[in-house]
């Protein structure tokens, strides 16, 4: 049995190809059940997100489970597969459950490490069992994917730092402030990172926002927004005291906080740290600020540096976890391979008896002066021969079995003796599950 | 038996500090957990010498340096202790620890013996005046511990230089808050040790203060502190100048401690 991964992400086709190609979360049980009504496709889960289409299922025939798989998210979805074809890799093997254990590690995302794709997938795991298109195969595959990104995640720090610039200002502050509950942010100007940011300092539970603006409607509106109060402008240093994070980014020509202006504002605060962050280009914020007792500056590149560190370090981290991936999928593959073990020795156990017996029975008929214990004696003759030619075969297969290294030998015998592959052996999976 | 515990506490805080240190550049959460057992131990062990020489002296183990500096040991491993569990920052033994060894070992420098008690020392006041001092002094040694830690974290975020240490230290404002708390915790501690260590000297030289050179170096001790509490509360020097006064503070204190009783003469020489 082998498992085949066909599908699209962002590393193969820009948006416009991939959201043709997406699977509504509502309707998963049509394309579902059309999927394993497929002949020779046993098992199927689709993973549908805004970064990637994939198809994983189960079949006997690599090939034609490929060809079957690009031609059904073609028809599915009405587009030419000659258009789709070249956005669409398909990955069989080794290579096809490497893919699935990067893919939930959060490997292949865009952003390496982001958490939702592994509860994307989880979702989509859901589907396939609510509509039982996923079966023992697809099951321990996926449940070994789920384990295996449970391990990247607590072994590596892949998931760690922040990524993006409004994050890395949030957890800056976590640094300099321990407590976010009691700490109000205020903004100076607005601007779509400015914003951005603020959202995510409300998120992270600061306690209020103070929003102010040139054009005071725009204040107030944003404050509306957040939930916050809005100062006039002029009235900037008299407020400035009691914000413990300040967003700046107006289009001021020149910088509207300097050193001196801090002196004032830290003796009302106390001496409370204060922290700056200036998305203004050219600057609002003197730099000189940086330097003042308790107070600390960070400008946009600052951020982008802490950013770009942290891809850094996800890109060191991303090798620990290639590893890991590595070791889980050779443990995984041994367990796929070995289910193809016993249904080829039962299957080349019967063809021989079946030559055996045919054979034996053209012989009896036409033996008239058989003695009395004449079949029974044939009967063990034929039997004898049978088994110890057998025998080599059939230990070397288990022992290969426990080493995973079985597709070749059970493809050689499948050739050599003509043996049937159909789904005889799926009753036997069962007890080889555990 | 009681040598074997003083040895086996000063192998436990060099395992500790060990530890420690290597946690503060090694990111494994499994190395915190093995350095608090160890000082766990360590404590535990070290109390159990401590006990054990009152009950063979019949007094308070605090009578000369080799004494003193093991009490002083424990008394900064506890505060520590009690500073960990409530702010869970286990970071801060990187920084505390291996002071509690360098004066564990220093005590190893002085005669072990327990000697008859100075005649002078006979008295309940021993345990109160030391006591406290030490228990003083130990929060003094953890707040200069937040002070050092304190600059690190300061330098960082101002240069903007965000690495692995970085990651593991806690925020500025943690740090000034475990500052203040040793304060608040060492400051009144300081004051009952030297108003007791007064009332003794009433009893015992018939004076309440003569300007002994540890009277004068305790006396400068609390100067320093006072003021960086009343700055503290009154103009906020907190943060970089509280972290820098709790650090200088640490080294008067030092000098109170050890250099008067073994640079200077006095009343106070127990050696």
């Amino acid at each position: 049995m082998n498992i085949i991964v066909v599908g699209l992400s962002h590393k193969t086709a820009s948006v416009d190809i991939r959201e043709k190609v997406a699977f509504a979360p509502t309707n998963m049980e049509k394309p579902l059940r059309a999927l394993v009504d497929i002949p020779d496709i046993t098992e199927a889960i689709i993973v549908s997100t805004c970064n990637r289409v994939e198809v994983y299922v189960t079949t006997h025939d690599i090939a034609g489970g490929i060809a079957r798989v690009k031609r059904f998210l073609a028809d599915y979805h009405n587009l030419s597969l000659e258009n789709l074809d070249p956005h669409l890799y398909a990955h069989h093997g080794e290579e096809a459950i490497r893919h699935v254990f990067r893919v939930a590690s959060s490997l292949d995302s865009m952003v390496v490490g982001e958490p939702q794709i592994l509860g994307q997938i989880k979702t989509s795991y859901g589907y396939a069992a609510e509509f039982k298109s996923s079966g023992i195969i697809l099951n321990r595959f996926l449940h070994k994917a789920f384990s295996v990104a449970k391990r990247v995640r607590t072994e590596t720090k892949i998931a760690s730092s922040a990524v993006s610039v409004a994050f890395a200002a949030v957890e800056l502050s976590r640094k300099i402030f321990d407590e976010l509950s009691d700490k109000t942010v205020m903004l100076i100007g607005a601007g779509e990172m400015c914003e951005l940011a603020a959202k995510h300092f409300l998120n992270n539970g600061v306690r209020g926002v103070m929003v102010t603006n040139r054009t005071f409607e725009r204040a107030e509106r944003l404050a509306d927004e957040f939930g916050g109060r809005a100062v006039k402008f002029d009235d900037l240093f008299d407020y400035l005291h009691k914000a413990d994070i300040i967003l700046s980014s107006t289009g001021a020509p020149h910088c509207i906080i300097g050193p001196k202006d801090l002196d004032e504002v830290m003796r009302k605060r106390k001496q409370k740290p204060m922290f700056f962050i200036d998305i203004a280009v050219p600057r609002d914020i003197d730099p000189k600020v940086n330097d003042v007792e308790n107070v600390y500056l960070y400008t946009v590149d600052d951020l982008q540096e802490v950013v770009q560190a942290n891809l850094a370090q996800r890109a060191e981290e991303a090798k620990k976890a290639e590893d890991i991936v590595n070791q889980e999928i050779g443990q995984f593959f041994k367990w796929l391979s070995s289910l193809e073990v016993t249904p080829t020795i039962v299957a080349l156990r019967a063809r021989f008896d079946e030559i055996r017996r045919t054979e034996l029975e053209k012989t009896l008929a036409n033996w008239k002066d058989l003695p009395p214990d004449g079949q029974k004696r044939l009967e063990a003759l034929t039997n004898a021969i049978m088994n110890k030619l057998l025998h080599p075969p059939t230990s070397l297969l288990k022992k290969a079995g426990q080493g995973g290294r079985t597709d070749l030998y059970v493809d050689a015998l499948r050739a050599l003796f003509e043996l049937q592959t159909a789904d005889e052996g799926e009753q036997e999976l069962g007890e080889l599950e555990e | 038996m009681n040598a074997m515990l003083y040895f086996f506490t000063l192998g436990l805080y060099l395992a500790a500090t060990i530890t420690y240190l290597v946690y503060l550049v090694k990111p494994q959460p499994s190395l915190a957990k093995t350095s608090r057992w160890i000082i766990y131990g360590g404590f535990l062990i070290h109390a159990l010498f401590t006990l054990g020489r009152y009950f063979e002296g019949g007094r308070t183990p605090i009578t000369n340096l080799h004494e003193s500096l093991s009490f002083f040991s424990l008394a900064i491993v506890g505060v520590f202790i009690v500073f960990e569990r409530r702010y869970k920052v286990t970071i801060l033994g990187s920084f505390v620890i291996p002071i509690a060894l360098v004066l564990m070992s220093i005590s190893m420098l002085f005669p072990m013996g327990i000697a008859p008690l100075n005649p002078a020392l006979k008295s309940k006041w021993l345990v109160v005046h030391t006591v406290v001092a030490f228990l003083g002094y130990a929060s003094f040694t953890v707040a200069f511990g937040a002070g050092i830690m304190y600059l690190i974290q300061e330098r960082f975020l101002k240069q903007k230089k965000l690495g692995a240490m970085y990651q593991k230290l806690p925020s500025l404002d943690k740090l000034d808050d475990i500052n203040y708390r040793c304060l608040t915790f060492g400051f009144p501690l300081l004051t009952l040790a030297i108003i007791s260590g007064a009332i003794w000297a009433e009893t015992a030289w018939g004076t309440y203060w003569s300007w002994d050179p540890k009277e004068t170096w305790s006396l400068i001790t609390w100067f320093v502190y006072a003021a960086l509490l009343h700055g503290r509360l009154t103009t906020g020097w907190r943060g970089r100048k509280a972290a820098i006064l709790a650090i200088a503070g640490f080294f008067v204190l030092l000098f109170t401690f050890l250099g008067v009783n073994l640079l200077l003469s006095g009343l106070h020489s127990y050696k």
